[in-house]
């Protein structure tokens, strides 16, 4: 069958079951978006900004465990997605990213709009294309599929010259593929898994450590059932949130940086950490060098880099989690004996004292100002029963999140760990919201963060994506302000973002629902309303501004150094009543 | 410590900056890097010489290793083997010298390749040392320039009595 470009790529993306397309126009890709224009089988969802469709289709991706799909024209149109491609890159987000390229015969003539795509993108893709061919387009793009989401997923790029998508080739979709320098380990080596479970077996203090490989892997069963059998307790990084229930009676929470107190000390005095698809960030680890002083490390990972790269490991297992896990868990299902809590009473004893010790607090008194741990918990209690997806922007807010929104299933936690992309949350909401248009989808921003991609508004109510946002608005880029109170003696530079823009009013001229909730008393009531709301809804809560997230890892300090609270010697204006927070009347410091 | 590393790659557009980009973008060395097809045109073969502790050349094999288009990846140091790198190095002569520098050529077993009233041009082949030597010696006449091949090199075939063998890193991404 002959077809041209422009039509191989829409059969291509059906045989691929692709039914989403996160898209923005331009002169090279014209001829694929007029084919698009004409078929109904796949969304084409129109975004005002390349870096909200590459973060829509890491949503998309990140809440389907599917790779999400964008289309994007050359030069400016490219260099505007790279953001989300390292920001899949960095997460191991499944994605394939189509860039138009002007055509093949002016390639390096510096032609208008055009870009060096495949080398702007290297670094920050798991693989790339340049097609060259018409007859090879079919072939790309099944084997950019295949790339982005086997092994340790990640985002691909197909750059498409315009000559290419106008070419007329022969269709035809190849069933499988093959490529000689690829071959993901997913079978874990036997012996290392029988080491692995004779060194539980032997363990006192043991302790689960888990990342976004779970998620990936689907192995969250797997987990449960290896973690149950034998009462180990469960840490999990930043990208596990989800995996293991977070009001499940063995999990201690999250660990790292700003991970709870309970967390980060199991990992210091373990004797044996099992690490299950994480690797070992430094937001983790802290100081490498006082890193779990005591244990023996299990590393179960798919990626051979990631072993070994900063931490000394004891019993590497390659392979894919759940594979690994259920070899595990067989073996183990044949050796534990007796009662395992019973057995670990010391550990769990000693676990319980450190949670009962520190655990997760704040003070939000009756007439003040609305903490934003008291909204994200009243927001997380009045939404638990609804199994909502929830995506974060990048700061302080998106630290509390991940502390107190405790999330029961896998693949409902969108945020962005490694690169920290500020306005992530917004668009990746938007993503999810468009892979599963019933359910409730919620978006905990940063006032600074949301002024990323607030552009994406238009998108949301056009494409009617009734996604939930809560802007934490402290008037401040507050992890920033955060920073320079414990370590530039509170010198706020570039961190104050006053009280501009009026989020509600900003919602309501895109056509969006606006709502403000600033006293404590209103906070359910809020956000009651804005949940019964069928449109997108921004809810700017205006929150105590100085309000700083512990516990904390100062940078490069060990696990068990955390700082709890404010040291006592950090000056900064009292919790202050209702009204301070109203537009112009913060104080505005200057040092 | 040095260690040499042998690539077979796909001979495609791209697949050098693909290794090159993933030295620098890591900070790793390169000392030196040379790469040319095999005899299967869509193969090429690379021999790059790096350098760091055990630790860092780990990394660096399992990184080459994941790069989608390496299809094999081996330390050669590890075990036995040839290695072999040509120069051509253009001598300043004066008449006085001329000799020296033919002398010089003769002992190292080079060729001269191209010859001027002022100058010699000299092929030399060997380990990194005989090179190094050469150069040395060479460098009071006056070299006034040098081109190297980067070394390349190839694992001896085991002797009968020989056990270790160098082993691919298993191939997985
Ligand atoms: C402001 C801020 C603060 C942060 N603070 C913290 C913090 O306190 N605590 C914290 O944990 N993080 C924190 N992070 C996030 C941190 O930067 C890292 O992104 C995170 O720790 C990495 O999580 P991970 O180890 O689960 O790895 P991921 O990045 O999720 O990587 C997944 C790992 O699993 C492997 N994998 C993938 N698929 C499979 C499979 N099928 N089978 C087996 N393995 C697989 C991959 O190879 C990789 O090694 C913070 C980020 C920001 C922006
Ligand atoms: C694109 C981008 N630029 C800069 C940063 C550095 N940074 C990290 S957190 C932060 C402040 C975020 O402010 P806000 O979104 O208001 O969140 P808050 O910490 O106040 O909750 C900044 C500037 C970043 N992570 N991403
Ligand atoms: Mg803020």
């Amino acid at each position: 069958m002959q077809l041209t470009g422009a039509e191989i790529f829409l059969e291509s993306l059906k045989r691929e079951g692709v039914d989403t397309l996160f898209a923005l126009p331009g002169g090279v890709v014209l001829k694929i978006f007029d084919v698009l224009h004409q078929q109904k089988d796949i969304r084409v969802i129109l975004t005002r900004h390349e870096q909200g469709a590459g973060h829509m289709a890491e949503g998309y991706a990140k809440a389907t465990g599917k790779p999400g799909v964008c289309l994007i024209t050359s030069g400016p149109g490219m260099t505007n997605v790279i953001t989300a491609l390292a920001d899949a890159y960095m997460d191991s987000v499944p994605m394939v990213c189509f860039s138009g390229q002007v055509p093949t015969g002016m390639i390096g003539n510096d032609a208008f709009q055009e870009a060096d795509n495949t080398g702007l993108s290297r670094p920050c893709t798991k693989y790339n294309f340049l097609v060259k061919d018409v007859n090879d387009l079919a072939q790309t793009i099944k084997e950019a599929f295949y790339l982005a989401s086997t092994g340790r997923p990640g985002p691909v790029l197909v750059d498409i010259p315009k000559d290419i998508s106008m070419d007329k080739g022969e269709f035809h979709y190849p069933k499988s593929v093959s490529i000689r320098g690829y071959n993901p380990t997913y079978d874990g080596s036997k012996w290392k898994i029988k080491q692995a479970a004779d060194a539980i077996m032997k363990s006192k203090r043991p302790i689960l450590y888990i990342g976004g490989g779970v998620q990936h892997s689907g192995a969250s069963a797997e987990v449960m059932e290896l973690a149950e059998m034998t009462q180990i307790p469960v840490d999990m990084t930043l990208m596990a949130l989800g995996a293991f229930p977070g009001n499940h009676p063995l999990s201690l929470g999250m660990l790292g940086m700003h991970g709870t107190y309970v967390a980060n000390m199991a990992m210091h005095y373990s004797d044996l950490v099992i690490a299950v698809g994480a690797r070992f960030d430094d937001r983790v680890t802290g100081k490498v060098a006082e890193f779990c002083p005591t244990a023996k490390i299990i590393h179960i990972d798919i990626d051979p880099t990631s072993i070994r790269k900063n931490i000394h490991v004891d019993i590497p297992i390659v392979g894919d989690c759940k594979r690994v896990l259920i070899e595990l868990n067989n073996i183990l299902r044949a050796t534990v004996n007796g009662n395992q809590r019973e057995q670990r009473k010391p550990w769990w004893d000693q676990l319980t004292a450190w949670q009962q010790e520190h655990p997760l607090a704040y003070t939000q008194e009756p007439e003040a100002q609305i903490k934003p741990q008291y909204l994200i918990n009243r927001l997380y209690e009045l939404t638990a029963d609804r199994d909502p997806i929830v995506s974060t922007d990048v700061g302080q807010h998106q630290m509390w999140a991940a502390q107190y929104f405790k999330l029961k299933n896998p693949l409902t936690w969108l945020t962005s760990g490694g690169l920290g992309t500020m306005g992530f949350g917004f668009p990746a909401a938007m993503g999810a919201q468009a892979a599963f248009p019933g359910r409730l989808v919620l978006c905990i921003a940063g006032d600074g963060s949301i002024q990323m991609n607030t552009q994406e508004l238009a998108t949301a109510v056009i494409e009617k994506l009734p996604v939930k946002v809560f802007v934490i608005n402290n008037r401040f880029h507050g992890m920033v302000r955060q920073w320079q109170d414990l370590f530039y003696e509170g010198r706020y530079s570039c961190s104050q973002l006053g009280n501009v823009p009026d989020f509600v009013k900003l919602a309501e001229a895109y056509g969006a629902a606006g709502i403000r909730i600033d006293k404590i008393g209103d906070v359910d009531a809020g956000i009651q309303e804005a949940l019964a709301i069928d449109r997108p809804v921004f809810i700017d809560v205006p929150v105590y501004q100085y309000e700083n997230c512990y516990p904390m890892i100062p940078a490069g300090g060990s696990n068990h150094e955390m700082l709890l609270e404010d040291p006592p010697d950090l000056k900064k204006p009292q919790s202050t009543h209702q009204q301070a927070s109203q537009a112009g009347s913060d104080t505005v410091l200057t040092a | 410590m040095e260690h040499i590393i042998s690539l077979t790659l796909e001979n495609k557009f791209g697949s050098l900056s693909r290794v090159a980009g993933l030295f620098s973008g890591r900070g790793f060395n390169i000392e030196s890097l040379s790469v040319a097809p095999t005899l299967d045109p869509s193969v090429s073969m690379m021999t790059i010489v790096t350098s760091g502790d055990d630790r860092i050349i780990e990394q660096i094999m399992k990184q080459l290793n994941k790069v989608i288009d390496v299809i094999k990846v081996v330390d050669i140091s590890e075990n036995e083997f040839v290695e072999r790198e040509t120069a051509l190095i253009k001598v300043h002569t004066r008449p006085e010298d001329r000799a020296e520098a033919l002398r010089i050529a003769d002992i190292f077993r080079a060729s001269v390749l191209d010859s001027s009233p002022t100058s010699y041009t000299i092929e030399v082949t060997g380990d990194v040392r005989k090179v190094q030597a050469i150069i040395q010696l060479l460098q009071p006449l006056g070299i006034k320039e040098l081109v190297r091949t980067g070394r390349i090199a190839i694992a001896r075939e085991p002797t009968r009595h020989a056990q270790a063998q160098p082993r691919p890193l298993a191939k997985a991404n």
